[in-house]
């Protein structure tokens, strides 16, 4: 006997037809935190995706309109996690343009030592995890284990590992803690050859280079039509660094190139990061060197209330640009925040980068976008 | 095959030499994973951990002189000073001090904020709790800090 509600049931079972839908994520390991995919295949291969985000929004922007100027610097930590400090440095510099001064030399050379650990710390992250979802487990340890370096830096200068507060508006609020010039010394010894260990690992290797060439592949076209920035434009060819395009807080007295490379596909985009971390040493070798003396705060009034304008700075973040457009109705507080995270973004050429590739190369694509969830849901 | 590559697979001498790698990072040097709880972590002279509300040592009286400016520079609002006029020294002085560390995230803007060094973030970090109220801590677990358990081996 037939159910009337048998009318509603379609003709075949899912197993008939060719397309099936599939959802990855939120709770998937190779997500990166909370991002869902939608995957439409046939078979292993992907006809289309669709992202799911929203599942880790706080309304950062929104919280920014209620609170002051210098308390809303602690949450931009809480937005790229793994890169707090890129953050912090980004609100900063957009609320001094807005304020109309800018951080003494002294703090320029910190913020810069500071910044370019953090990018070494993220590009770690990065490679650990990267590696991990591809099915080598070993980079991830040896990651962790030199993250943990340049994390107990950013512990003894100020006080905290992950979301930092490192700085303030119109300067810093630490003085460098006795042996800083050492420790950081230390580490850019220390970090060269580590590097070195890890491309031992990973670049020769036919695994990993199997699951990587030719996969995701995103040419310099593509990603200006999309707006993607950072390694993943450069591994484009496209030489856009903001460091050197549009140099702020200092970086234009720095000795460094913009490593890039031709076909855009993950494996670029590794070898790309890989160098960053080489140029990073770089930096913090030269800056390291030139610490000058003198005051670290800039002169900020103790109730900071900005003339009524508007500001955006964007900075070159581990991840791409990493834009903070501040406007101030001349009040205590922002009138609006606005953040342009490079997560959200570079995450908008998923599809172009995975359409028609296999289930296996999602996962690769997600790592070497190289998201972080905090900063794309905000 | 040449004989020499028969003698490494005979003698296995590619596993001792991989062997060799993972006894040698076995010295002490260079084991990286610490034993907590048995062994504890030394912070950062600047860590910032637990709130503590200082004392004067010499007698005891507290240093906080109840000028709500903590409150005011915390995002979190989670601050509340309690102060009550003396009437024969004509001074505020500090009754209650309600710190809730459920919603705070240790910025520091409090300890930056405070005039007379009475506010600290310290180096205790940890802040475990059975039930939420034992989160918002009153002025006397600000002033004696917590007092976790020490876990020896």
């Amino acid at each position: 006997m037939k159910a009337a509600s048998d009318a509603s049931m379609p003709d075949s079972t899912f197993l008939d037809s060719t397309e099936l839908v599939l959802n990855m994520g939120p709770q998937h390991p190779s997500t990166h935190g909370v991002l869902r995919v939608i995957l439409k295949l046939d078979g292993e291969k992907i006809l289309g995706t669709d992202c799911v985000i929203g599942y880790l929004h706080r309304g950062v922007e929104k919280i920014a309109e209620n609170r002051t100027w210098a308390q809303f610097n602690p949450y931009v930590d809480r937005m790229d996690y793994v890169a707090s400090v890129s953050n912090g440095l980004g609100y900063c510099l957009a609320v001094e343009k807005l304020l109309n001064i800018e951080a003494p030399p002294r703090a320029q050379v910190v913020r810069v030592i500071l910044t370019e650990l953090n990018r070494i710390a993220s590009h770690l992250v990065w490679l650990g995890t990267h590696a991990l979802d591809i099915g080598a487990i070993t980079p991830v340890f040896y990651c962790f284990r030199e993250r943990e370096e340049t994390l107990n830096i950013f512990e003894k200068y100020c006080g905290a590992r992950l979301t930092t507060h490192a700085f303030r508006i119109g300067g810093l609020q630490y003085q460098t803690y006795d042996g800083f010039e050492q420790d950081v010394k230390a580490f850019c010894d220390m970090f060269p050859p580590k590097v070195d260990e890890y491309e031992e690992l990973l670049t020769g290797n036919r695994i990993w280079k199997g699951r990587l060439t030719n996969v995701g592949v995103l040419t310099a076209d593509e990603c200006k039509e999309y707006g993607v920035t950072g390694p993943m434009l450069r591994a484009a060819g496209v030489k856009w660094d903001l460091r050197k395009a549009q140099p702020y807080s200092g970086y234009e007295k720095y000795d460094f190139e913009i490593p890039t490379r031709q076909n855009g596909d993950t494996f670029d985009r590794y070898v790309v990061r890989m160098q960053e971390m080489r140029q990073a040493v770089r930096i913090i070798r030269q800056a390291v060197e030139s610490i000058p003396e003198g005051p670290i705060m800039g002169k900020v009034p103790k109730v900071i209330k900005p003339p009524v304008g508007e500001a955006y700075v964007s900075i070159e973040a581990p991840k791409g640009e990493l834009g903070y457009y501040v406007v101030s109705d001349g009040g205590v507080q922002p009138y609006r925040v606005r953040v342009r995270p490079p997560s959200f973004v570079n995450l908008q050429a998923l599809d172009r980068m995975v359409r028609g590739g296999l289930v296996a190369d999602i996962v690769a694509v997600i790592g070497t976008l190289d998201i972080v969830l905090g900063e794309v849901d905000r | 095959m040449s004989l020499g590559k028969l003698l490494r697979k005979v003698f296995l001498v590619d596993l001792f030499q991989g062997l060799a790698v993972t006894f040698r990072n076995q010295a002490p040097k260079n084991i990286v994973t610490e034993q907590y709880p048995a062994e504890r972590p030394k912070v950062a002279e600047r860590y910032r951990g637990a709130p503590r509300l200082n004392n004067n040592p010499e007698n005891g009286e507290t240093l906080c002189i109840a000028c709500n400016l903590c409150a005011l520079a915390c995002p979190e609002n989670l601050i509340v000073v309690g102060a009550e006029r003396n009437e024969q020294t004509r001074r505020k002085e500090l009754t209650t001090f309600t710190y809730d560390v459920s919603r705070c995230m240790f910025c520091g803007l409090c300890e930056d904020a405070c005039p007379v060094d009475a506010l600290e973030l310290t180096q205790d970090f940890e802040l475990a709790s059975y039930t939420r109220e034992g989160q918002i801590w009153d002025r006397q677990m600000l002033e004696e800090g917590p007092k976790p358990t020490q876990y020896k081996c």
